[in-house]
């Protein structure tokens, strides 16, 4: 699966996750984690191979058009409908080494505010030309960037009238499985976002605020597409220098 | 003052939503034709080494209803013990096996399935070893970060008695929520997500 032999694997443990800057499992003005939320407290162990190691994806999986999902479902010859952007980033660790060869998998609404799925009741009209997932893999920096259309705000059954705000979900596999995550991105200044009750439930405006790309003119390609950068932060990991040497390491 | 020890902080998780499905499975979204199949529908091939078995269960929540929108994801090793990653430096595993499947569950009947092997058993930081163990890590609509938790195989009671992870688990009652039950080559492995029956979820 791995196509990095350039990098030298990293062994180490990661370092351990901040609780207290991620959302908790229960956040009642996000009425779905009251039943889905874990209610005693979580075993904590340092990591072993099981989570120090992940599956790496190499870049034969990808299709020529993965990464962009103006085309990627569109009819031969047209595209989807909205505004065109393109958003970009790096993905880093903690320590602010970057990550290459991440995975990161996109989805989102049109610009309607539409998902493509069969569970979604919401009247605004799908657009024959949007799928709405896109992947794509890091470069040797850790950058990436993809093309799509900017998704509308769409409303949800929670509290009697919640609104997303206009969002990007993603999908990022680092080097070890401990570093999993799915988190959201939302754009610059939408008025929506402060009064997400999703949003909120992360406790730290700073963790929130670090969720919100810019809107990034100096990568915008004129006359086609403006840009927004948002970068991505896994967990670190340990040198393996003073730990117990793993069998046959 | 000190130096600044320089780290960024991890970028905060969110959850998947119910729409998870169209980033990470999109032709079970019915959403055809981007990819050619759905990544980790499947973990070996006809030449994969190990004993074949498959694992299924279902993700259930506070009030005993089975979630029929999450996402399940497993990681483990091959029938040698050793994990198709760069990180694992001990030896060349099983190319024939790929250590990780992704799986929805259910819309019908919440239910997961993976056709994988049986793990071999692999080392704890100090050495001795752990039981045969799968990693999971589960996502959904309503779950803000992703829970981590381990299968553990019921006819392995001998290894799960000395398993390091199992043995941290204060509570012995609680133990059993990390075991999955055998029928023929099936394992069973239910994931409570609060209540009674609540399944041991990992800091990890």
């Amino acid at each position: 699966m791995s196509d990095m032999s350039n990098t030298k694997p990293e062994t180490g443990a990661f370092f351990p996750r901040d609780r207290a800057w991620h959302a908790p499992a229960l956040t009642p003005t996000y009425k779905t984690s009251v039943l889905r939320s874990p209610q005693k407290a979580l075993l904590a162990l340092d990591n072993t191979l099981s989570e120090i190691t992940g599956p790496v994806f190499g870049h034969g999986m990808l299709g020529e058009q993965d990464d962009d999902l103006i085309l990627n479902f569109a009819k031969p010859g047209e595209s989807a409908i909205g505004e065109r952007i393109i958003v970009h980033g790096r993905v880093l660790d903690e320590r602010g080494c970057p990550v290459p060869g991440a995975l990161l998998e996109f989805w989102q609404a049109n610009a309607g505010g539409r998902y493509r799925h069969k569970k979604e009741s919401y009247l605004a009209p799908l657009d024959p030309n949007f799928g709405g997932c896109g992947r794509t893999i890091t470069d040797a920096d850790g950058a990436y960037r993809f093309r799509t259309i900017k998704p509308g705000p769409y409303p949800w059954p929670n509290g009697p009238n919640d609104w997303r705000p206009a969002h990007i979900h993603f999908s990022v596999f680092g080097h070890g499985f401990a570093q999993r995550l799915i988190t959201q991105m939302y754009f610059e200044g939408d008025p929506l976002i402060w009064r997400c009750p999703i949003v909120s439930t992360i406790p730290d405006r700073r963790a929130i605020e670090l969720l919100i790309a810019p809107l990034d003119m100096a990568n915008t390609i004129p006359m086609d597409a403006r840009a927004y950068k948002f970068d991505i932060v896994l967990r670190g990991r340990r040198s393996t220098l003073f730990e117990n040497r793993l069998e046959g390491n | 003052m000190v130096q600044d020890l320089g780290r960024l902080k991890e970028t905060a998780s969110q959850t998947a939503g119910p729409y998870v499905h169209i980033g990470c499975t999109p032709n079970f979204a019915g959403i055809a034709g981007v990819y050619d199949a759905d990544l980790g529908v499947s973990m070996v091939n006809d030449q994969t080494r190990g004993q074949r078995i498959t694992v299924r269960g279902r993700v259930i929540d506070g009030a005993g209803a089975p979630l029929k929108d999450a996402m399940v994801e497993i990681w483990q090793a091959d029938a040698a013990g050793l994990y198709n990653s760069p990180s694992d430096r001990r030896g060349i595993a099983d190319p024939n096996f790929t250590g990780w499947g992704r799986c929805p569950t259910s819309a019908d009947t919440g239910e997961y399935v993976f056709e994988t092997i049986k793990p071999g058993r692999v080392p704890f930081k100090d050495g001795r070893l752990m039981a045969p163990h799968i990693t999971f890590w589960i996502v959904a609509r309503g779950i803000n970060i992703g829970l981590h938790t381990r299968l553990y195989f019921a006819d392995e009671a001998e290894a799960n008695a000395q398993d390091p992870l199992l043995a941290r688990i204060e509570h012995r009652n609680r133990v059993e929520t990390l075991i999955a039950s055998l029928e023929g080559s099936v394992y069973t492995f239910d994931i409570h997500l609060q209540g009674e029956k609540e399944t041991v979820f990992l800091d990890i």
